[in-house]
């Protein structure tokens, strides 16, 4: 493939939506106090269950309405945001991190290391994750730091098995050979070679698993066992969506557009860095 | 060789589930938190706990705790649930089958609509309707099952309330069956009625497990095809004066059907892990509904035996889609 088709790709229409949405959610929840309308923890019985703002009924400054307490709808989603993006930041991260490093040594050192990293992994392949999830949350107490760490704990997998293989397929090319004669140990070529090719899967990696964090907080958050339930959170707007669903569909409507939104976004996202980072495709 | 492929795996499978096991057992155990003081009334006494937490053998060293409980597991002794005062295994086999039952047919929706879509997929290939497979796989495919859930629950539960959106049957009914397998029961009685409302209360929780893996099996089964219609005993087919669609389905799909088969088999177990929340969202009173209460509950026992049961199930699947692709290819079964 050549530039001009890299760039056509790189600037897909798809990959400008994506992105511009994950960039709008961003702000909006790093603005969050400046802005959301309403304070999204204020309840107000007189104003429960208002519509949204083009059906009969609606107030002006309650734009996608109210829920059964009163709180404004489109605040909690701006401030759910916030929770949502932490997440996604911070547990992807880490569990690339740990993925990656434990991939790393597996593939490129193999042996006795790669045996029992792989032995792990498919340990860790038998458990039903949403189930571990829920179980590493009851256990390490709810709350964001340990939302982020089962999350992690969780899907370090997904990035060991991909690395692994391509640090196994990296560690026999000639370049390594090269880098072993000139005198490199072994870290120092892990580091220093295999690391930088590896790097554009990782990369792709990373925006699929902020996704998957996502959606595993709010599945959290659904089971109310995310963090504390004063805190909006998508997945805790969702479920109270759920139970008022006859009675007032917007509580469950626009965070479920929000979160499918967002979980597009990022697997576009992590689709496009990978066509554009892979050397077969390219 | 295929025997002995067979002996590996099955002792790789039994590594495999010692560690689960292993796992589960310390992950619960380092949990804060006191699960027998939390079954007393508040104001019992030390002794009360002391002596409910030798019952439960909770008074040992935690290497000793494990081998006891492992020991039981291997007769068949789980324990018993603390929440629910029952026999652990009693209640996952009571469970089991409610699940296994909306994972295949879930399984079966997937393959059906996967496979369709691929053929139309694959016979027009380069057209329109191919690019539109392809967008509305890949959007698909994306969005879990959980979010495909609530979606369904929002427009065949509210919007065109026809199917049921909570539990397994409806409850006024006069259930006449003697085992957990309610829909082959219905069926087997010629129970018609009961296998409607079975149905129509499987249907969603189906579709929403269903969704993201038939667009995966629709994309590289797709994949395969156009592969495998290039080739030259495909083109004589065609040449012989067969059409395309009988080209693909008499030729073609023997032969492209092996790399998806292996896919469908891990994904398989994706499905099976997915029906955790989709049953809680459907309130279906399957295995993964009461794991969930389970762990809210902090019922040791339950947990460790659902777990198990789950990982179980994991590498007995993965175990037979090993040995089925060892068997149908042909490099590997005289290799």
């Amino acid at each position: 493939m050549d530039e001009a088709s890299i760039a056509r790709r790189g600037l897909s229409p798809r990959l400008w939506l994506a992105g511009g949405w994950l960039l709008l959610a961003l702000l909006a929840a790093i603005f969050a106090p400046l802005v959301a309308p309403q304070d999204p923890l204020a309840q107000d019985l007189m104003l429960e269950r208002l519509p949204p703002f083009w059906l009969d009924g609606a107030e002006p400054g309650y734009w996608l309405g109210t829920d059964s307490l009163g709180r404004d709808l489109l605040s909690r989603l701006i401030f759910g945001g916030r929770i949502a993006f932490i997440v996604a930041f911070a547990a992807a991260t880490s569990a690339c991190l740990l993925g990656s490093a434990l991939g790393l040594i597996a593939g490129y050192v193999g042996g006795w290391a790669d045996r029992i990293i792989s032995r792990i992994v498919d340990v860790w392949m038998a458990f039903p994750p949403v189930l571990f999830a829920i179980l590493l949350v009851a256990v390490l107490g709810t709350g964001l730091s340990s939302v982020i760490l089962a999350i992690a704990i969780i899907d370090w997998t997904r990035f060991c098995r991909v690395i692994r293989a391509e640090a196994m397929s990296q560690a026999r090319m000639d370049y390594v050979e090269s880098a072993r004669i000139a005198g490199y140990g072994r870290i120092g070529i892990m580091l220093r070679e295999v690391l930088p090719n590896v790097l554009p899967s990782v990369v792709a990696l990373l925006s699929l698993e902020m996704g998957i964090a996502v959606i595993v907080e709010a599945i959290l958050s659904f089971v109310n066992l995310s963090i504390s339930t004063d805190d909006p959170t998508w997945g805790s707007i969702i479920a109270e969506g759920r139970l008022s669903i006859h009675q007032a569909w917007w509580v469950l409507v626009f965070p479920l557009i929000t979160l499918i939104l967002t979980v597009l976004s990022f697997s576009q996202f992590g689709e496009a860095l990978k066509a554009r980072f892979d050397p077969v495709l390219r | 060789m295929l025997l002995q492929r067979f002996l590996v795996r099955l002792l790789t499978m039994l590594v495999t589930l010692f560690g689960v096991a292993i796992v589960v057992f310390v992950v619960i155990r380092v949990a804060p938190g006191d699960p027998i003081a939390m079954m007393l009334p508040p104001g019992a006494s030390d002794d009360d706990i002391a002596r409910l937490r030798a019952l439960y053998g909770l008074d040992k060293g935690i290497v000793q705790q494990f081998f006891i409980w492992l020991g039981g597991v291997l007769h068949g002794n789980f324990g018993a649930s603390i929440s629910l005062r029952q026999d652990v295994l009693g209640l996952v086999f009571n469970r089991l089958p409610a699940t296994l039952e909306l994972a295949t047919v879930a399984l079966l929706m997937a393959i059906a609509l996967g496979t369709s879509a691929a053929i139309l997929g694959a016979r027009s290939r380069g057209t329109a309707v191919e690019t539109g497979i392809d967008i509305v796989s890949g959007a698909t495919l994306s969005i879990p099952d959980f979010l495909w859930g609530l979606v369904l629950i929002l427009l065949f539960g509210v919007l065109v309330p026809v199917f049921d959106i909570s539990g397994r049957v409806s409850p006024q009914l006069d259930l006449p069956f003697v085992t957990q397998f309610y829909l082959v029961e219905s069926i087997l009685r010629l129970r018609f009625d009961l296998t409607w409302d079975l149905l129509k209360h499987m249907l969603m929780p189906a579709v929403a497990l269903a969704l993201p893996l038939a667009a995966i099996i629709a994309q590289l089964l797709k994949q395969s095809l156009k592969e495998v219609l290039d080739l030259d005993y495909v083109v004589l087919a065609r040449v012989k004066g067969f059409s395309e669609t009988q080209v693909v389905l008499r030729e073609a799909l023997k032969n492209a059907a092996l790399p998806t088969l292996t896919l469908v088999g891990v994904q398989f177990t994706f499905l099976i892990g997915g029906t955790v929340i989709v049953e809680r969202l459907f309130s279906y009173e399957g295995l993964g509904n009461m794991a969930i209460d389970a762990v809210v509950n902090r019922d040791l026992p339950l947990i460790q035996g659902i777990v198990l049961v789950f990982a179980l199930l994991f590498v007995l699947i993965n175990l037979a889609v090993d040995m089925m692709y060892a068997l149908l290819n042909p490099r590997l079964r005289h290799g």
